[in-house]
């Protein structure tokens, strides 16, 4: 499909029917989401209505991780002097910033589920205090991503950050379930490890993840692209601030600025 | 020249200038003084709790000063294209990184130390189990140093450094904080056997940060 070295200027990653087809099913995956989630799936035994949310918390945070885990790889594919390619720059960029709005969403709706049944709105959880640190690692690689600079220096500096903040995961991860059980009594108890799950819940669950998997994978095409509009855009205001230069004339306000 | 000796030539040329332009002994040494004293006005003395918390509180202050800390190193390559006459002086990238973080360590135990006799003095803390104590502060620090040298060197040249290498190096150095105090505790609180896990990770961190460092510190230069 994407072919690291020939695809150079390669501006999309899916045919735009491929896209609009992607896109569509994944509104009929929410749609069925919203059904089966809300009126279809009886209420939790314990957890009443709030537990409804899990339908959005798991795949949320399921694809935290799948967006991180492609920055990592596509990152790691760009550094790798064979497959270099800004291609693989673009992709990892796109991922990381779908995967912070899904950990931001995951937090979010974890917090909203918390407070009715842990009856707090945040606790010092292992998991929970990992996804925070997760968050503002991938907060500050997006960061560093925002500032100007030409192309393949933009991409080398971040392809390092992306792949610090991926093996940083794991110790963070280590450190903070340490932390968690040597100092606290009893950790949070979460029912829903022992529950056998019913039928129409665990088909919510499941199309929770596959309607935002195909979100997943529309968003990031279509970050891709805009991601490739920029940088076209960039390119003439440059040509266009070198030909007025050229010509004897001042740059405008708004061409100044572009590699940096 | 081998590898070691090359950042020995580094970190001894970093050194000498820091030496010479006394920033750290006059700006980040009261800063860090400063900030002690700030902690205790915001928590009560009188009831104890400055002597419970004196472990966080003591590394949260040293990974403030570490983001001085690390401005301050390459600020000494930032006038006069000092970057580029390091880049064409034919050093390995690696040990220039040795180098680099080696100074900043040295910096930082310094500080370190002078810190500790603050928190001894101030906040009443008693070190009851020293080895521990010394090998995570160790630990800690080189761990601390090759981070924000690699985050350092990323960040060179970028306007916004000065914002961007704390919302970058903090994230990353949250276990650095977390294993540093615990470990910290366990001593203060007189049981080491609680400390040396703790130690184990900071070593791995340092190791694991330090191998990154060798091998990204070069390219990262060129591009710098």
């Amino acid at each position: 499909m994407i072919d690291g070295r020939s695809a150079l200027r390669s501006d999309r990653l899916m045919a735009p029917v491929a896209r609009r087809v992607v896109g569509g099913l994944s509104v009929v995956a929410l749609v069925a989401l919203v059904v089966v989630g809300l009126f279809v799936a009886p209420p939790d035994a314990f957890q009443g209505d709030a537990q409804r949310l899990m339908y959005l918390h798991v795949p949320a945070a399921w694809l935290a991780y799948l967006a991180f885990g492609v920055t990592a790889v596509c990152s790691a594919l760009y550094l790798w002097g064979r497959t270099r390619s800004l291609v693989w720059d673009r992709i990892a960029g796109a991922s990381a910033e779908l995967g912070v709005v899904f950990t931001g969403l995951t937090l979010l709706l974890g917090s909203l589920w918390g407070r009715p049944i842990w009856g707090v709105w945040w606790a010092w959880d292992a998991r929970l205090v990992t996804t925070a640190v997760l968050f503002f690692l991938y907060l500050g690689y997006l960061a560093l991503r925002r500032i100007p600079a030409a192309l393949d220096v933009r991409a080398k500096r971040c392809g390092v950050a992306a792949l610090i903040a991926f093996v940083d995961v794991p110790i963070v991860h280590f450190s903070v379930t340490w932390w968690r059980t040597l100092h606290q009594e009893a950790t949070v108890f979460n029912p829903d490890l022992d529950v056998q799950i019913e039928g129409t819940m665990a088909l919510a669950l499941w199309l929770g993840v596959l309607s935002f998997t195909l979100l997943y994978v529309y968003l990031l095409d279509l970050r891709y692209r805009l991601e490739v509009l920029d940088e076209d855009r960039d390119e003439r205001d440059l040509e266009a601030a070198i030909a007025e230069r050229a010509q004897g004339g001042v740059p405008s306000a708004g061409t100044v600025g572009v590699g940096s | 020249m081998s590898l070691l000796r090359e950042a020995a030539l580094i970190a001894g040329k970093d050194l000498r200038i820091e030496a010479r332009a006394r920033v750290v002994g006059q700006q980040v040494v009261p800063f860090g003084l400063i900030v002690l004293l700030l902690f205790a006005f915001a928590l009560d003395p009188d009831r104890g709790v400055l002597t419970r918390v004196a472990p966080g509180l003591f590394w949260v202050t040293v990974l403030l000063a570490s983001l001085l800390g690390v401005s301050r190193s390459f600020a000494l390559e930032a006038d006069n294209r000092a970057r580029d006459a390091l880049r064409m002086s034919g050093l390995d990238g690696s040990s220039i990184f040795l180098g680099k973080a080696g100074a900043l360590a040295v910096e930082l135990l310094a500080f370190e130390a002078l810190l500790t006799l603050g928190v001894v003095v101030l906040f009443d803390v008693r070190l009851a189990s020293l080895p521990p104590l010394i090998l995570a502060t160790a630990a800690a620090t080189v761990g601390l140093a090759a981070a924000g040298t690699l985050y350092g060197v990323l960040a060179a040249g970028i306007r916004a450094r000065e914002t961007l290498v704390p919302v970058l190096l903090l994230p990353v150095v949250a276990p650095v904080l977390l294993g540093a105090t615990r470990a910290w505790e366990a001593s203060i609180d007189g049981v080491p056997g609680d400390a040396w896990p703790w130690v184990g990770l900071l070593v791995i961190f340092a190791t694991l940060f330090v191998g990154i460092g060798m091998l990204a510190f070069g390219p990262l230069l060129e591009e710098s």
